[in-house]
C-alpha cells in the first residue's frame, strides 16, 4: 500500500469526553485527534478502561461527546441528531461487539439480512457470497443460541458487511474466542473487509491480532499515539 | 417504512420464542377486554330495554295521560275526553300469571291508537281485522314466545283459568309484555270497563278544555320522558355496581398488560440495544413498536369482545331475574347489541394497551442506547419508579381521604374506593421491601440471608402482578363480606317480616268482602292481614303507600329501624306512618317529621312514626292504617291478605281457599315459598357479582403466572451461581416455592384490612347511595381464613409450572449460564 495515495474517510478531531463518577468528574477522552483513510484498517488498543470503547461508541454515534468533532465522508457526526445518526449507522458504518448481538428471536438467515434490510439495499448475490467466504452455508435456518462463539461473530461479521458500509467498526470481536478461532475470524474479517474496500477500525487488547492490521494506535491517557 | 417494518418483524420474532409469554399477554389483554365490554354489553342491553319500554307509550311524540292516584279509572273519562275534542285512545295494563311467571298484559284500541306509539304493533287491515275480531290476536316477541313455552296460533290458559287469544309472534312487540285487544284485557284482569292510561299524539282542539275542566283531579298528563327517567333512575345503581366491578376487572387485566409488556422489553433491551447499534432511530423504534401493540391489541382485543359477548350471553338470565325481581324492569333474553359496542371494545382494548404499555414506551424512547446495553437498565429505572410510585400510592389514599369528607353521591363513593383500592395497590410494594427489609435484617444463616435478599431483588418485576392480586383479594374480601353480610341481614329480615303462614292476592275488588267474611269463618285462621296499595309521587320519585292492620303480629314482629313509643299506636289512630329507609333518606325524613302526601281530597299531612327497612325494594314505601288509606282513596282495591294459622293447617286452608275462590286468587303462597323466591331472587342478583368476583382472581392469578414464566430465564442467571456454590436444584425449588408464598402471603395480610375497608365503604357509603339502605357491618372469621387460602392457592398455582420446569432443568443446561456469561 506503500506510495498510495487514499481519501480521508474517518476524522476525529479534539474529542473530548467525561463521565460523572462518585468521585467527581472523570476525563477518559482529552482530546482525541485520528484519521483513517477509505479501505485502510487500524487496530486500536489500550488498557482496560483507557477509553477505547467509548471513542468507538462516539464515532458510531452510539453517544454524545463533551467537545471536539467526528467527521464521516465529511458528515459531522457529532452534530447530527439521533435519527441521523441511526441512518449513518444504518448506510454508511457498522459494528460489530463482543457480546455479537445478534437478535435471539430471528434465524442466521434473517439476521445477516436484517442490516441491509433497514438500509434498503439488501444483495442477495452479495450476501450469498459472504455467507460462502465466512462458511455460514448449513447454518442459516438456525438460531443464534445454537451456534458457538466464532460462529455468532462470524454473522456478526456478515450482518455488518451485507449493506456494503463504508466503515466497519469492531469491539474486541475476538474477546470471546480462543486463539485459533480469534486468528481464523481475524483472517476472514481482513479478507472480506479488503473485498469490500470498506475501512476497518478494531478495538483489540492482543499485539498479535493487531499486527495483522494496516496501522496499530494507542489510547493512553486520553489521547491517541500511533505505535 | 421499509426501515419500520423490518423493525417490526425483529420485534414480532421474539413472540414466536416466547410463545408462553405471548399467550400471557394475549390472555390478559383478551380477559381484560371481555370483562370490559360483556360488562358493557349487559348495561347496553339492558338499557336498549328500558328505552323500548319507555318508548312503548311515548314514541314519536305520543303522550300519556294516567290516572292521579295510579290504578285504573273508569272508561267513562275516555268517552268524555273524546267528546270533548282530546284524541285519545285508551289502554289497559296489568300483570298476569302462566305457569306462575308473571308477565305484563297490554290492553289497547288499534283503531284510536297514534300509529307512533310503540305499542301500535298491529299494522294493515288484515292484521286489524284479525287482532279485533273474536277470538283475538296476542302479539308478543318471539322471544316471549319461547318464554311462554307456547307456539304461534295458540291460546294460553292464564294462572286462574282464564283464556288469552291466539298468539302471534313479532319482532317488533315489546319484550315481556302481551299485547291484547282492550276488552280483552279488561275481561282476563276482570276491571271491566276500566283504563289505565290513555294515549294521544294530536294536540286537542283549539276549543277542547283542559283537562282538569273534564276529568277534574282524576287524570294526570304525564310529563315527556318520566315513564324512561324512572326504570333508568332506579336501576342506574345497578349498573353503576355492575360497571365498577367491571370497571376493576379490567383494570387487574390491564395490570397484567403493564407487566407483560414491561418484562418483555426488560427481555428485549438486547434486542433495541442491537437495533439501535444497526441504525434503527428511536422513533423508527417507537413506531414500530407502537405498531406491535396495536396489532396485538386489535387481536386480543377482538378475541376479547367476541368472549365479553359469551360472558354477557353466560350472566344475562341471572341478569334478567334480578332486574325483573328487583325492579319489575324486563329485559330481552336475547343480546342484541349495536355495531357501536363492538368498536367501543376495540377502543378500549388499543387504549388500554397503549396506557398499560404506553409508559415503558415513553422510557423506551428516552433510554439511551448505550444504557439499554446494560442487562434490567429497565429495573434499576424501575427502583427509581418505587418511591414515585409511592407518592402516587399515598396521593390515592389521599384522594379516598378528600372524597370520604367532602364527596356526595354515588359517584363519590366509588371514587373512594377506586382512591383506597389504587392507593394501597401502588404503596405495596414499599411496604413488601419494608417486610423483606425486616426479614433479611434477622436473617443470620447464609442461605436465610440470600433467600430474603433475591425476594427483595425480585420485587420490582414481581409487584405489578402482586398489586393485581391485592386488589382481587381485596375486592374478594370486600364484596364477600358485603354479600356474606347482606345475606345474614337479609335472611333475619325475611324471618321478621314473613311471619304470617299464608300470602295471597286477589284478582279483583268485588269478591273480597266474600273472601273475609269466609275466612272469618274458618276456625283455624286466627287472623285476617289485608293489605291495599296505592301508588303516587313524592319528592319526583314512585312511592307506594301500603295500607296494613296495626295487628299484634306486627307490633310483635315487623323489623324497624327506628320507632316512636307509640308508633303502632299513631298507625292506628291515623296520625303517624312508617316510612321505608330509602324512601326517608331521599326525602330526607326522621323520627317526628311530617310528610304532605297527595290524597284524594287534597294534602293529608302525617307524622312519621317509624322508619323500617325495606331490603331489595327499589321504590319507596310508605304503611299506613288500611282503613286510614281507604278513607283518604276511596277506591283503591283490596290488593291481598296475610293469614296466620297453625303451620301444620296451611295446606289444607290454601286448598280450601282455592277450591272456594279459584281464578278470584291470582297467587296464593306459603311462608316457605315466598322466602324461598326471595331468597333466589337474592341469590341472582348476586351471580353476576360473584361471577366477575372469581374472573377478577382468575386474572390476578394469570399476571402471577405470566410474571413467573417471563422471568423463568432471569431466574435461571440468578440460581444458577447458588446451585453452583452447593445448593441443590430441590431445595432451590422449595425455597422458590416458599418465595412465592410468602410474598403471596404478605399480599394477602395487607389485602384483607383492605377489603374490610373496602366493605365497610360498600355497606356504608355505596349501598346506602344506590340503594337507600345500610346494612349493619360484619366480619366474617372463615370468610378471610378462606381468602387467604385461596390467594396461597392462586399463587402456588401460578408459581408451581415454572418450578417444575427448574426442578427438571439439566445440570448442563444450568452450567450453560456460566458459559453465556458475559
Amino acid at each position: 500500500m506503500a506510495g498510495e495515495t487514499r481519501a480521508s474517510l474517518l476524522r476525529v478531531a479534539g474529542l473530548k469526553k467525561s463521565f460523572t463518577t462518585p468521585q467527581g468528574r472523570l476525563a477518559i477522552l482529552k482530546g482525541v485527534d485520528l484519521e483513517l483513510d477509505v479501505g485502510s484498517s487500524l487496530a486500536l488498543m489500550g488498557e482496560s478502561g483507557s477509553g477505547k470503547s467509548t471513542l468507538l461508541h462516539l464515532i458510531a454515534g452510539l453517544d454524545d461527546a463533551d467537545e471536539g468533532e467526528i467527521f464521516l465522508d465529511d458528515v459531522a457526526v457529532t452534530r447530527l441528531p439521533d435519527f441521523g445518526r441511526a441512518a449513518l449507522r444504518r448506510e454508511t458504518l457498522a459494528v460489530v461487539f463482543q457480546q455479537f448481538n445478534l437478535i435471539p428471536s430471528l434465524t442466521i438467515r434473517a439476521n445477516v439480512a436484517f442490516q441491509a434490510r433497514l438500509a434498503g439495499r439488501l444483495d442477495p448475490v452479495w450476501r450469498e457470497e459472504l455467507v460462502g467466504r465466512l462458511g455460514l452455508e448449513n447454518l442459516m435456518e438456525r438460531y443464534p443460541e445454537q451456534l458457538s462463539g466464532g460462529q455468532q461473530q462470524r454473522v456478526a461479521i456478515a450482518r455488518a458487511l451485507a449493506p456494503r458500509p463504508r466503515l466497519l467498526l469492531a469491539d474486541e470481536p475476538t474477546g470471546n474466542l480462543d486463539e485459533a478461532t480469534a486468528d481464523d475470524f481475524i483472517k476472514l474479517t481482513t479478507e472480506v473487509v479488503a473485498a469490500t474496500g470498506c475501512a476497518f477500525l478494531m478495538i483489540t487488547h492482543s499485539k498479535r491480532l493487531a499486527a495483522r492490521l494496516e496501522r496499530q494506535v494507542t489510547l493512553s491517557s486520553g489521547v491517541i499515539k500511533e505505535l | 417504512m421499509t426501515q419500520a417494518f423490518w423493525t417490526f418483524i425483529a420485534l414480532v420474532s421474539h413472540w414466536r420464542r416466547h410463545p408462553v409469554n405471548f399467550g400471557a399477554l394475549f390472555v390478559g389483554l383478551a380477559i381484560a377486554t371481555a370483562l370490559w365490554s360483556g360488562v358493557q354489553a349487559l348495561n347496553e342491553h339492558a338499557r336498549a330495554s328500558y328505552d323500548r319500554a319507555a318508548s312503548i307509550f311515548g314514541a314519536g311524540g305520543a303522550r300519556s295521560i294516567v290516572p292521579t292516584r295510579g290504578g285504573s279509572v273508569s272508561q267513562d273519562l275516555f268517552v268524555k275526553l273524546r267528546l270533548a275534542g282530546w284524541k285519545v285512545s285508551p289502554v289497559l295494563e296489568g300483570t298476569v300469571r302462566i305457569h306462575g311467571k308473571r308477565f305484563r298484559l297490554i290492553g289497547i284500541e288499534p283503531v284510536t291508537l297514534p300509529r307512533e306509539a310503540g305499542v301500535a304493533v298491529v299494522a294493515g287491515e288484515g292484521a286489524l281485522g284479525a287482532f279485533l275480531k273474536p277470538p283475538g290476536r296476542m302479539i308478543v316477541t318471539p322471544e316471549t314466545l319461547r318464554e311462554l313455552s307456547a307456539a304461534e296460533s295458540v291460546a294460553i290458559v292464564i294462572d286462574g283459568g282464564k283464556t288469552l287469544p291466539p298468539i302471534e309472534a313479532l319482532a317488533a312487540a315489546l319484550p315481556g309484555a302481551l299485547v291484547v285487544d282492550i276488552g280483552v284485557a279488561q275481561a282476563v284482569l276482570n276491571r271491566p270497563e276500566q283504563i289505565s292510561r290513555l294515549i294521544f299524539k294530536e294536540p286537542p282542539s283549539a276549543v277542547a278544555p283542559p283537562l282538569a275542566t273534564v276529568a277534574g283531579d282524576a287524570l294526570r298528563l304525564v310529563p315527556p320522558r318520566e315513564e324512561e327517567s324512572d326504570i333508568r333512575r332506579l336501576t342506574e345503581s345497578f349498573h353503576l355496581n355492575l360497571t365498577a366491578f367491571g370497571l376493576l376487572a379490567c383494570l387487574v387485566g390491564f395490570f397484567i398488560v403493564h407487566a407483560a409488556f414491561g418484562l418483555a422489553f426488560e427481555q428485549r433491551l438486547a434486542m433495541v440495544r442491537t437495533m439501535r447499534a444497526v441504525g434503527v432511530s428511536a422513533r423508527t423504534l417507537i413506531v414500530a413498536m407502537l405498531g406491535e401493540l396495536a396489532l396485538l391489541a386489535l387481536v386480543a382485543g377482538s378475541a376479547g369482545v367476541g368472549a365479553g359477548y359469551l360472558l354477557a350471553a353466560a350472566l344475562l338470565p341471572d341478569m334478567a331475574a334480578s332486574l325483573d325481581g328487583l325492579y319489575g324492569a324486563r329485559v330481552a333474553g336475547q343480546l342484541a347489541l349495536d355495531p357501536m359496542w363492538w368498536i367501543s371494545g376495540l377502543g378500549i382494548a388499543v387504549i388500554g394497551s397503549l396506557v398499560a404499555a404506553g409508559g415503558g414506551l415513553f422510557k423506551a424512547f428516552y433510554l439511551p442506547v448505550l444504557m439499554a446495553a446494560q442487562p434490567f437498565a429497565w429495573r434499576q429505572v424501575q427502583q427509581k419508579f418505587l418511591w414515585r410510585r409511592s407518592v402516587l400510592g399515598a396521593l390515592g389514599i389521599a384522594a379516598f381521604l378528600v372524597a370520604h369528607f367532602y364527596g356526595k353521591g354515588l359517584y363519590a363513593a366509588f371514587g373512594m374506593i377506586a382512591g383506597l383500592l389504587l392507593g394501597a395497590a401502588l404503596l405495596l410494594p414499599l411496604l413488601l421491601d419494608g417486610v423483606l427489609r425486616l426479614g433479611e435484617k434477622y436473617a443470620s444463616q447464609p442461605l436465610a440471608q440470600w433467600f430474603w435478599a433475591d425476594c427483595r431483588q425480585q420485587l420490582p418485576g414481581l409487584s405489578l402482578a402482586l398489586m393485581a392480586l391485592l386488589l382481587a383479594l381485596s375486592t374478594n374480601v370486600g364484596v364477600g363480606a358485603m354479600v356474606e353480610g347482606f345475606r345474614k341481614t337479609f335472611t333475619q329480615w325475611l324471618d321478621e317480616r314473613l311471619v304470617a303462614e299464608v300470602y295471597f292476592e286477589v284478582a279483583g275488588n268485588a269478591e273480597t268482602q266474600q273472601i273475609e267474611a269466609w275466612l272469618e269463618k274458618r276456625p283455624e285462621v286466627s287472623a285476617i292481614l289485608p293489605m291495599s296499595k296505592i301508588k303516587i309521587r313524592l319528592g319526583g320519585w314512585p312511592v307506594d303507600i301500603v295500607g296494613m292492620k296495626p295487628h299484634e303480629t306486627y307490633r310483635n314482629h315487623f323489623p324497624m329501624l327506628s320507632e316512636t313509643g307509640d308508633a303502632w299506636g299513631e298507625l292506628q289512630r291515623g296520625e303517624g306512618a312508617l316510612v321505608s329507609e330509602q324512601l326517608a333518606r331521599r326525602l330526607d325524613l326522621a323520627l317526628g317529621s311530617t310528610l304532605d302526601v297527595p290524597a284524594a281530597d287534597g294534602q293529608w299531612r302525617v307524622r312519621i312514626a317509624g322508619i323500617f327497612p325495606d331490603y331489595g325494594n327499589p321504590k319507596g314505601q310508605l304503611r299506613i292504617d288500611i282503613d286510614r288509606l281507604m278513607r283518604l282513596w276511596p277506591e283503591t282495591p283490596r290488593m291481598g291478605y296475610s293469614l296466620r294459622t297453625a303451620p301444620k293447617a296451611v295446606p289444607e286452608l290454601i286448598d280450601a281457599l282455592q277450591t272456594e275462590f279459584g281464578q278470584q286468587i291470582s297467587q296464593i303462597s306459603d311462608q316457605a315459598a315466598i322466602k324461598n323466591l326471595s331468597m333466589r331472587i337474592f341469590e341472582r342478583t348476586f351471580a353476576v357479582t360473584a361471577a366477575l368476583n372469581l374472573l377478577t382472581l382468575l386474572v390476578a392469578g394469570i399476571a402471577l403466572l405470566a410474571n413467573f414464566l417471563t422471568l423463568g430465564n432471569v431466574r435461571l442467571a440468578q440460581l444458577a451461581p447458588v446451585w453452583a456454590v452447593g445448593v441443590s436444584r430441590m431445595r432451590l425449588a422449595q425455597l422458590e416455592f416458599l418465595r412465592v408464598l410468602l410474598l403471596a402471603a404478605v399480599t394477602s395480610a395487607f389485602a384483607l384490612p383492605l377489603g374490610l375497608a373496602l366493605a365497610w365503604q360498600l355497606v356504608a357509603v355505596v349501598n346506602v347511595q344506590a340503594f337507600g339502605w345500610r346494612l349493619p357491618f360484619h366480619v366474617f372469621p372463615a370468610q378471610l381464613g378462606q381468602t387467604v387460602a385461596l390467594a396461597l392457592l392462586t399463587a402456588a398455582a401460578a408459581a408451581i409450572w415454572p418450578i417444575i420446569r427448574f426442578v427438571r432443568i439439566t445440570p448442563a443446561a444450568l452450567a450453560k449460564v456460566f458459559a453465556n456469561e458475559r
